[in-house]
């Protein structure tokens, strides 16, 4: 059997209760969590294949859009490179991203802002890492918007990201960030991660490099997911 | 410090917040056309091998209320045991996907899983686990997802060899993770976040 995966590093991921962030408060479990090495059954996942996708489903701008037109705002590329803990490209990971419009406003029936919806924008988007496991999507860049959760909070500009990697165990959920935006050192959300480092990790540099002229800026947003341990020498405990 | 270094460590989760059904079940949260079916909305076919079950339950928070933005995903393996295209016991059954995500009902917030019975899956040691299935849930408010499983309440003499059901040391808590029969192939499943009888969350 291959080694198990690395251990999730529960000084760098964000706690449970984090009563800044006021819902956690309710929805956290106080008890703690069971350890156990991962067996089969969170070593393996669903796979996903680049044949899943349709032409659009990686260009916001246009996926939701009526014949012609685009979505209002900033465009952007976003791209990256999904790698595991121990630095090796993770190929055929799904990432799912959704993500307020320009005006800071979701298009959803428990939405709202008094930001118009965007009639060209649905706000959600997909695609499958590369056999090196970069990826890359457009979209427009989302707005700020404003919260109820304390009597004046603001979230920064954010891009919501879903990932699988091969494992169960590597599910992730997390949220990019934007180079620059002086809401970041201000979200309660965002905040929820204590050390600061770790809070840096999910902020997006601007990628001149890959900026399109006359068209569109990009951002790099790299991201990590678990890795196995590297030992060949498996401590097997007794009775396990 | 760069910007988006991680440093070798996994990327910081963050929670999925109030709309992660645009992202997730983009059909579901009313967002048509941009793909034609959400993900791990069917799990089986007509020739899924295996005993079709139904599986239902709620996302309780700390107050007893039912959560109705949450998503619930589930991963389990085939009839056969065999978890998906990855597993290097390899193939599993071509009619059986092994992932499920509900986004819940949009007023109930009741999940609702159709699959069917999950083979049992080997240990770490070569013995075999208690039938059971994979569960992870995300909802505004959790900042890291949980992971936890459901198990079969009629699998009592393989619960009391069942490598992962053996370490708890809290023995009054294992019924959190034992589904309730609701007769032929219906099961309950709700899962506490809170109080007095909070499901097991598992740190894998």
């Amino acid at each position: 059997m291959k080694p198990g995966f690395i251990a999730r590093n529960r000084d760098w991921q964000p706690p449970a209760l984090t009563p800044r962030y006021k819902t956690s408060i309710t929805r956290s479990p106080q008890r703690a969590l069971l350890s156990f090495p991962t067996t089969l059954s969170e070593e393996t996942g669903p796979v996903f294949g680049h044949d899943m996708l349709g032409p659009l489903d990686n260009d916001l701008i246009h996926n939701f859009a009526a014949d012609g037109a685009s979505a209002i705002g900033p465009r952007i590329i976003v791209h990256g490179h999904v790698r595991d803990q121990n630095g090796r490209g993770v190929p055929n990971a799904l990432i799912e991203v959704w993500q307020a419009n320009a005006g800071g406003r979701y298009r959803h029936r428990k939405e709202g802002y008094i930001a118009p919806l965007d009639p060209n924008f649905g706000g959600c988007g997909r695609t499958v890492t590369d056999e090196n496991g970069r990826y890359e999507f457009r979209t427009i860049q989302p707005g700020a918007y404003p919260w109820p959760n304390g009597p004046n909070d603001w979230r920064p500009a954010h891009i919501h990201f879903s990932l699988f990697g091969g494992a169960f165990a590597q599910r992730l959920i997390t949220q990019m960030y934007f180079q620059g935006d002086p809401l970041i050192p201000l979200c309660p959300i965002l905040g929820s991660v204590g050390d600061p480092a770790a809070v840096n990790a999910l902020v997006a540099p601007l990628d001149m490099a890959m900026t399109v002229p006359m068209d569109a800026r990009a951002y790099r947003f790299d991201i990590t997911l678990r890795g196995r341990r590297q030992t060949a020498f498996e401590n097997r405990q007794e009775g396990l | 410090m760069d910007l988006n270094d991680t440093n070798g460590q996994e990327s910081p989760s963050q929670t999925a917040g109030p709309y992660v059904h645009i992202g997730c079940t983009p059909n579901a949260s009313g967002i048509k056309g941009v793909w034609a079916q959400d993900l791990g909305s069917a799990m089986v076919d007509k020739d899924t091998s295996g005993d079709r079950i139904t599986i239902r339950g709620s996302v309780i928070d700390g107050t007893g209320a039912a959560l109705t933005d949450t998503l619930v995903e589930i991963w389990q393996a085939d009839a056969g045991g065999i978890c998906g295209a990855n597993d290097p016991r390899g193939p599993g059954d071509p009619h059986f996907s092994g992932f499920g995500r509900s986004a819940g009902d949009m007023e109930t917030g009741e999940f609702r899983f159709d699959t069917i019975r999950p083979g049992p899956v080997p240990s770490r040691d070569g013995g075999l686990q208690a039938p059971h299935i994979t569960f992870w849930i995300v909802a505004r408010g959790i900042n890291t997802g949980l992971h936890t499983r459901l198990y079969f309440p009629e699998d009592t003499a393989a619960h009391a060899n069942d490598p992962i059901l053996s370490r708890i040391e809290h023995r009054s808590r294992i019924p959190t993770l034992i589904a309730k029969s609701e007769g032929a192939g219906v099961y309950r499943f709700d899962i506490r976040l809170q109080g007095e009888d909070e499901t097991i969350f598992f740190d894998i």
